[in-house]
């Protein structure tokens, strides 16, 4: 039996899996983003925030994620589903990328411009949202697709704690030793994040600002 | 309250010193007449530019007081309105990169709310002043000359017809015939709009050219103030020192406007 044939035959399952993944990772990444960027904001314009905030980040990033999957699963309401642990989990490695690079992307706004536009009479809040976060935002954006593409590989691993996704078809076939069900897994995981990747990396691109 | 009706900005004994305890600024006074353009000349780290940003309260003095048209501007709304009263041009022009040539000139009209239909004229209005092609106006700033993109600055600076026009070096950075040029229609456009500006150079010859008084500074403080006719005839020895650093190099256009 190939590849292809099993697909085939399996196609409703390997779908289903496949929008579980889809899932955990869309859902992750909407909850780092609306953390993440934030902070990042935050961080850009309080530096006294700046070092225990990356720090906390890079320590996340440092737990190995079998480990960090283990630590939550005794939380109280968190513990109860596995999927719902997974992208808690998911989230808080995506963390560091989004946080960093909307630092970074806010920093290396031209000050002359920062200046000319306070010495105008924007508003702090006009100062963000029309000046800096556009001007930050392909960096920003390349941030978040470090944190997709990391995202959609680490999501195999959540199978091991029951999350479901396509890393279920990885674990079912490194169990029976069968390489047609581990590729079957492997295949689409590898597909999203390429797909993933281009499609941001395009956005980022045409978001550049010359 | 300012004590001096005719003018539009007062230093009255203003210091600015740093929160490591450099003194920038010390007892500073200085008058700026409505319509004049006095220009501050002095050396880098005189002061000029910080005495620049406490008229559009960018930097807060230490002590003493700024009045902006008789009254110190508070807090909030109070000190937007009066930046958005103010035009500011920099060296680095600071030119918005992801904006086009004309929502960079209509920001400060569009932020203060002025409709639409009164906005696109005004900035046509604004390119022809500054001289620049109306075409230009999709253009975004990285597509311009430097020449071209320091023109927007001022038309952008302009847009919202303020009375008083703070510009620090805004010229530094041109090649000579450009900054030749510019300074030529500073003149000419000044004429017409009589605005209040307050003009920071280190170049003697600018400040000869352009400005209707000279305010001499040095390590923070108002060496003196003179207008350009009296400046090359004075005895103070900073002054003289300064026409001598610039000696032959006091260009012919400097010297036909103060015979």
């Amino acid at each position: 039996m190939n590849l292809l044939h099993f697909l085939a035959e399996n196609r409703m399952q390997v779908l289903e899996l496949f929008l579980e993944h889809l899932w955990m990772v869309g859902a992750s990444t909407l909850l780092a983003v609306i953390i993440g960027i934030p902070l990042g904001i935050m961080i850009a314009h309080w530096p006294a925030w700046n070092k225990p905030v990356l720090a906390g980040a890079n320590i996340i990033q440092t737990i190995p994620s079998l480990a960090l999957f283990g630590f939550l699963l005794p939380v109280p309401w968190l513990g109860d589903r596995a999927e719902r642990l997974a992208i808690l989990a998911l989230a808080l490695y995506a963390l560091l990328p989004l946080i960093r690079n909307t630092y970074t992307g806010i920093r290396g706004v031209d000050p002359a411009v920062v200046e000319a536009a306070r010495g105008m009479g924007l508003t702090e809040r006009q100062l963000l949202f029309k000046v800096e976060l556009p001007l930050a935002s392909s960096v920003i954006l390349s941030g978040l697709r470090i944190a997709v593409v990391i995202s959609v590989g680490l999501a195999t691993i959540a199978a091991a704690i029951g999350a479901g996704g396509l890393g279920e078809l990885i674990f079912r076939g490194l169990a029976m030793v069968n390489n047609q069900l581990i590729l079957a897994g492997a295949i689409p995981a590898a597909a999203l994040a390429l797909v993933a990747d281009f499609g941001l990396g395009w956005l980022e691109r045409r978001l550049r600002h010359r | 309250m300012g004590q001096n009706r005719g003018a539009a900005i007062e230093f009255r004994d203003v210091s600015f010193v740093l929160p490591d305890g450099h003194v920038v600024l010390s007892h500073f006074d200085l008058d700026i007449r409505r319509g004049e353009t006095l220009v501050l000349l002095g050396r880098s780290g005189s002061g000029k530019t910080t005495t620049l940003k406490l008229v559009n309260r960018l930097l807060a003095p230490t002590s003493g007081s700024v009045y902006v048209d008789g009254a110190v501007p508070a807090h909030g709304k109070d000190l937007l309105r009066l930046r958005r009263r103010i035009g500011y041009v920099i060296q680095e022009v600071g030119l918005f990169p992801h904006f086009t040539v004309e929502k960079n000139i209509g920001l400060v009209p569009a932020i203060e709310g002025w409709p639409q239909d009164r906005i696109r004229p005004r900035i046509q209005q604004m390119l022809q002043l500054v001289g620049l092609d109306s075409g230009l106006a999709d253009r975004y700033p990285h597509q311009l000359s430097g020449g071209q993109r320091q023109r927007v600055g001022v038309a952008r600076a302009l847009a919202a017809d303020p009375e008083i026009l703070l510009m620090d070096e805004p010229f530094g950075a041109l090649d000579p015939l450009t900054r030749d040029e510019l300074q030529r229609e500073f003149l000419s456009l000044q004429q017409r709009l009589c605005k209040t500006v307050l003009f920071v150079t280190h170049d003697l010859n600018e400040a000869l050219r352009l400005g209707s008084r000279i305010a001499l500074m040095e390590a923070g403080k108002l060496v003196t103030l003179l207008s350009p006719e009296e400046f090359l005839r004075s005895e103070d020895a900073l002054v003289s020192a300064y026409v001598r650093a610039f000696g032959a190099g006091l260009d012919a256009a400097a010297q036909r406007r103060v015979q």
